[in-house]
């Protein structure tokens, strides 16, 4: 808590603040702050006037910006790539305040406010080394970017982090508050990604609800159901089903006596959400749907009466489908069309639902081009985007991913999808996409990535150990002629079954990405991100 | 709210005359509780806070007055009374109730008693969308000796042939024997789509069913389906391989179907199909998944009408229809619950031989000498001493006098045994009074009053 002194000036409370946030990329920041502060300290007399507006905006922001998801970041990370504006960069992504923490005119309280600063950002470091030590355990583990230059000081929301046992019972506290039942591990993970959870799908969550389900919608029952057995899989699936599983809780929902329908649907769409990540961790699209629906709610009037306001936020989940989803498929497709020339082999991996349409666009445009359909275990989706190739009449080979190098040679594109692109330039799509990707470099084969703009993410992930998801692992077991020999896997002592779903593809193997703002390069996605956030 | 439940205790119990002749089944004892308890304390436990029950005046009027219905089930339990004479079968009784049914159903029978876990198969029913999902068992053989069997009877069993996909999950088949004189035909379109099917026979159907609200509607326009096990779950596991219900098309062109068939299966058609919203359709179409692999269709072959089964291979799931079930699941009825076999306040003497497996019932008095081995007694019954009772069922208000011996039997409620009866293999029915020093083996007895009228 801003306990430091309770000075006016507000470069103490942003370094509180900042001191509650990663310890390790304090120093750097720390750093950049400084030099900063003495750039800013030329120019104050507009950031005194702004102050006023920009604290009563950040609360506002603070409030509705409440993460119930982890991915749910607010600020952008200042270090990798952000452009160091002139204009004051503490408060980096809101537009609405751009002003920055005044600083004293006086050359004398410089001096004594850097002095402080730097004191108390070794004090924070301290502090956080305590606090958080498996925090600083990853580098680039920044799930939750610091949250700067609020007078409310944020909870971050946390890692995932289950080898921990204070996170661990952090999360069991939360839950059980939110009457949400935990779901158990499964299985001995093995020790590089025990940081992970890893559930079986034998052992649903719905084992532990009551069946006519009173605290959780049965729409979003229903949904979770759907989300741990893959029967909604995919990142444009999975965003949609999740909004329509709060079209219909918030079609149901009345506003109790005594509450704002704004902040009252945001507290009863949180437990729903952990719901969901339980059932399955929630994918970067979701996050950012969920992100977008809570900025609606909360910025409904409060003079609005309740089916105006109902009427109003389904009508902007729908134009939010129409628009992040429907369209940008279209735009998409077009753009990506222009790429396909006659007498092309196109490759592409697993089921992506965008490169899917893309083709069927090209096809229908009359493109003559050939596909080649890349697989792999164990949950082979391959062979879905095969059949929904071939029905349409497209030629298609199929291979498994250990034939890639053999098959490359005759490639002439390889088009994937992406399931997120981070702000740093990697793509993180399915468990051997980056793969792919890397074979397809070593060939000199160009490599497209089609990607909406709703599934970019703040997020800066550099490998795919410390941000993945587990899978069953006994989806690994296979039965061939009778015989499963992995059946006692986990009496093995020194067995470990390892299931991941998703890696990340670093922005050089890379050629382009296509989305509805048009073909940029992997590198671009911060500015979009930018550009994004200002719009917002 | 998502679930509603409906027990069915109407039923008869046809096929068990002699135990029901003054109890109404649902009220039957079975392990010193209300046969329907068992099914009611299934629901409480998941976690239903209502139930609506369908029965008969009797049965309520026995239901208020009986102490174990009102102490342990905390449920609301929202009574629905119907004629008994009425030949009414459960959809009628569905139809009965369409009123009060405002979203889906489970519907359970009051004879049912299983430890299942039922999110398994309300977990089909959700994931899946499905139209029904019901729960079936492995049929048990049972080891007891039935009274009053002369010889080893082989009723004619009406089997069921069940049809299932590989995955076991997917209902594709289900007929009686009855009903397939010329043999089992299965139709070339249920084949194309799912070439590979297990037919099962050893399975016992717990007549649980999940049913959606539509489903329910349709019963309410299609009079002539009175029976759900007998005729809508094969009509509606038939529905799935439609024509009709593959049929892709708008509502329009349905509706025009309407005009020239007029045909029930289209209604419930655009019944089902208007709750697919589009983006439920768009969320299907963006998704990987799929429910088969090897030809070229969807998932669930671009079916709306899906039907679901879950075989229980493990675990206690009786349905007490038939006199044998009933001993059987008097013999595990105990293990269902923790409850202390035998209740406080009866008075046991001490010289008494009891085994662990006997129940004994409230109020009871037991008298020295007397050895209880594998044994349910019922309430407030008077075992005087001397006696051996083994291996059987006593019910409620039971007299025995000293120096019987009572073997594997079933005594209904009120009965007298007289002194040094011995009793092996029998069936004493409501009221009767067995003389003294009578020795009966494999006999039914009841009286004049109790037998049937042909």
């Amino acid at each position: 808590m801003a306990d430091s002194g309770g000075t006016d000036e507000h470069d103490k409370k942003d370094d509180v603040e900042r001191s509650k946030s990663e310890g390790k990329e304090l120093t750097k920041e720390e750093k950049q702050r400084l030099r900063k502060e003495k750039k800013q300290q030329k120019k104050h007399k507009e950031k005194k006037d702004d102050k006023a507006s920009q604290e009563s905006g950040k609360e506002n922001k603070s409030a509705s910006s409440a993460a119930a998801a982890p991915q749910l970041p607010t600020q952008t990370v200042k270090a990798p790539s952000a452009v160091p504006a002139p204009a004051p960069v503490f408060v980096p992504a809101s537009s609405e305040a751009p002003a920055s923490a005044d600083k004293p005119t006086k050359t004398k309280a410089e001096l004594k406010a850097e002095r402080r600063a730097r004191q108390e950002a070794e004090r924070a470091s301290k502090q956080g080394k305590k606090g958080d030590p498996g925090q600083q355990a990853a580098s680039g583990k920044l799930k939750a970017p610091p949250s700067e230059l609020q007078p409310v000081v944020k909870r971050l929301p946390e890692h995932i982090q289950v080898d921990n046992p204070e996170v661990l019972k952090k999360l069991a506290k939360k839950l059980e508050r939110q009457q949400i039942p935990l779901r158990s591990d499964y299985g001995y993970k093995v020790s590089l990604f025990s940081h992970l959870h890893q559930y079986s799908r034998k052992a649903p969550l719905t084992q532990q609800l009551s069946i006519p389900s009173t605290v959780i919608h049965p729409a979003v029952v229903r949904l979770g159901l759907q989300y741990s057995q893959g029967i909604v899989a995919g990142s444009n699936a999975r965003s949609v089903a999740l909004l329509h599983a709060f079209k219909q809780v918030i079609r149901d929902y009345t506003t109790p006596p005594n509450e704002e329908l704004s902040r009252d649907l945001v507290n009863k769409l949180k437990p729903y959400i952990s719901f969901l990540n339980q059932c399955r961790p929630l994918s970067a699209s979701m996050g950012n749907a969920i992100k977008f629906v809570k900025k609606e709610i909360s910025n409904i009037p409060t003079q609005c009466k309740e089916e105006e306001a109902k009427s109003k936020i389904l009508n902007c989940i729908e134009w939010y489908i129409n628009d992040k989803i429907i369209l940008a498929a279209k735009a998409i497709a077009a753009s990506a069309i222009e790429k396909i020339s006659d007498e092309d082999v196109i490759l592409v991996y697993g089921c992506s639902s965008l490169v899917n349409h893309i083709l069927f666009e090209a096809f229908e445009k009359r493109r003559k081009f050939r596909v080649i359909v890349v697989d792999s275990r164990p949950r082979l989706e391959g062979r879905e985007a095969l059949r929904r190739l071939v029905q349409r009449g497209i030629s298609c080979t199929y291979v498994l991913i250990s034939a890639v190098s053999y098959i490359l040679p005759e490639v002439s594109k390889v088009f994937l999808g992406a399931h997120a692109l981070l702000a740093n330039g990697y793509v993180m799509s399915r468990v051997g996409t980056s793969q792919i990707a890397l074979v397809a470099k070593a060939f000199n084969v160009p490599v497209l990535v089609c990607c909406e703009t709703y599934k970019f993410c703040e997020r800066v992930q550099t490998d795919s150990f410390v941000s993945n998801e587990l899978d069953d692992p006994d989806d690994l077991i296979v039965t061939r002629k009778g015989k499963t020999h992995l059946e006692n896997w986990q009496e093995v002592p020194s067995l470990g079954l390892l299931n991941l779903v998703y890696d990340v593809t670093p922005p050089d193997f890379v050629d382009l990405v296509i989305t509805e703002l048009g073909m940029i390069p992997c590198t671009s996605v911060p500015v979009v991100l930018r550009v994004k956030n200002v719009d917002q | 709210m998502e679930l509603q439940a409906v027990l069915m205790a109407a039923g008869g119990g046809s096929r068990m005359t002699d135990l029901i002749y003054n109890t109404p089944k649902p009220l039957l004892p079975v392990g010193n509780k209300p046969l329907m308890w068992y099914p009611l304390n299934l629901l409480e436990r998941v976690g239903f806070e209502e139930v609506i029950v369908i029965t008969t005046k009797e049965v309520q009027k026995m239901m208020s007055s009986d102490p174990k219905m009102k102490l342990d089930v905390k449920m609301k339990l929202d009574v629905v009374c119907i004629q008994e004479d009425g030949d009414m079968g459960t959809a009628d009784a569905l139809r009965h109730i369409q009123q009060k049914i405002k979203s889906d159903v489970l519907v359970v029978s009051c004879d049912l008693i299983t430890d299942v876990a039922l999110h398994e198969v309300v977990d089909l029913f959700r994931a899946h969308n499905a139209t029904l999902a019901m729960l079936m068992s492995k049929a048990h053989e049972f080891t007891e000796t039935v009274p009053g069997q002369k010889g080893k009877k082989k009723t004619a069993e009406q089997r069921d042939f069940v049809g299932v996909d590989p995955s076991g999950k997917r209902l594709l088949f289900m007929a009686n024997e009855a009903d397939l004189e010329d043999g089992l035909s299965i139709r070339k379109s249920i084949i194309k789509k799912h070439p590979r099917m297990h037919i099962k026979t050893g399975l016992v159907d717990a007549h649980l069913y999940c049913l959606k609200k539509e489903v329910v509607d349709f019963l309410a326009e299609n009079k002539s389906i009175s029976s759900i096990r007998g005729e809508l779950v094969p009509y509606l596991v038939r529905k799935q391989f439609s024509k009709t219900a593959n049929r892709q098309k708008m509502k329009d062109e349905s509706e025009d179907q309407t005009q020239k068939k007029n045909d029930d299966s289209t209604n419930q058609e655009l019944l089902i199909a208007s709750r697919d919203e589009s983006l439920l359709q768009l969320a299907q179409e963006r998704s990987c998944w799929n429910d088969h692999h090897g030809d070229m269709s969807e998932a669930y072959h671009g079916g709306k009408l899906r039907c679901y089964v879950h075989i229980l291979d493990q675990g206690l799931c009786y349905r007490v229809n038939t006199l044998a079930a009933y001993i059987e699941a008097n013999r595990l009825a105990p293990k269902l619950f923790e409850e202390p076999a035998v209740h406080p306040s009866a008075v046991i003497s001490e010289k008494c031989q009891m085994g662990s497996d006997s129940m004994i019932g409230a109020l009871c008095q037991i008298a020295d000498k007397t050895s209880i081995k594998r044994s349910t007694i019922g309430n407030s019954t008077t075992v005087k001493e001397k006696v051996k009772v083994t291996n059987s069922i006593v019910m409620h208000g039971v007299t025995i006098e000293e120096g019987c011996n009572i073997q594997g039997s079933v005594i209904c409620s009120n009965a007298i045994i007289g002194r040094g009866a011995d009793l092996k293999y029998c069936l004493v029915g409501n009221g009767q009074r067995i003389e003294s020093e009578a020795e009966r083996t494999n006999e039914v007895i009841v009286g004049t009053d109790q037998l049937m009228e042909i």
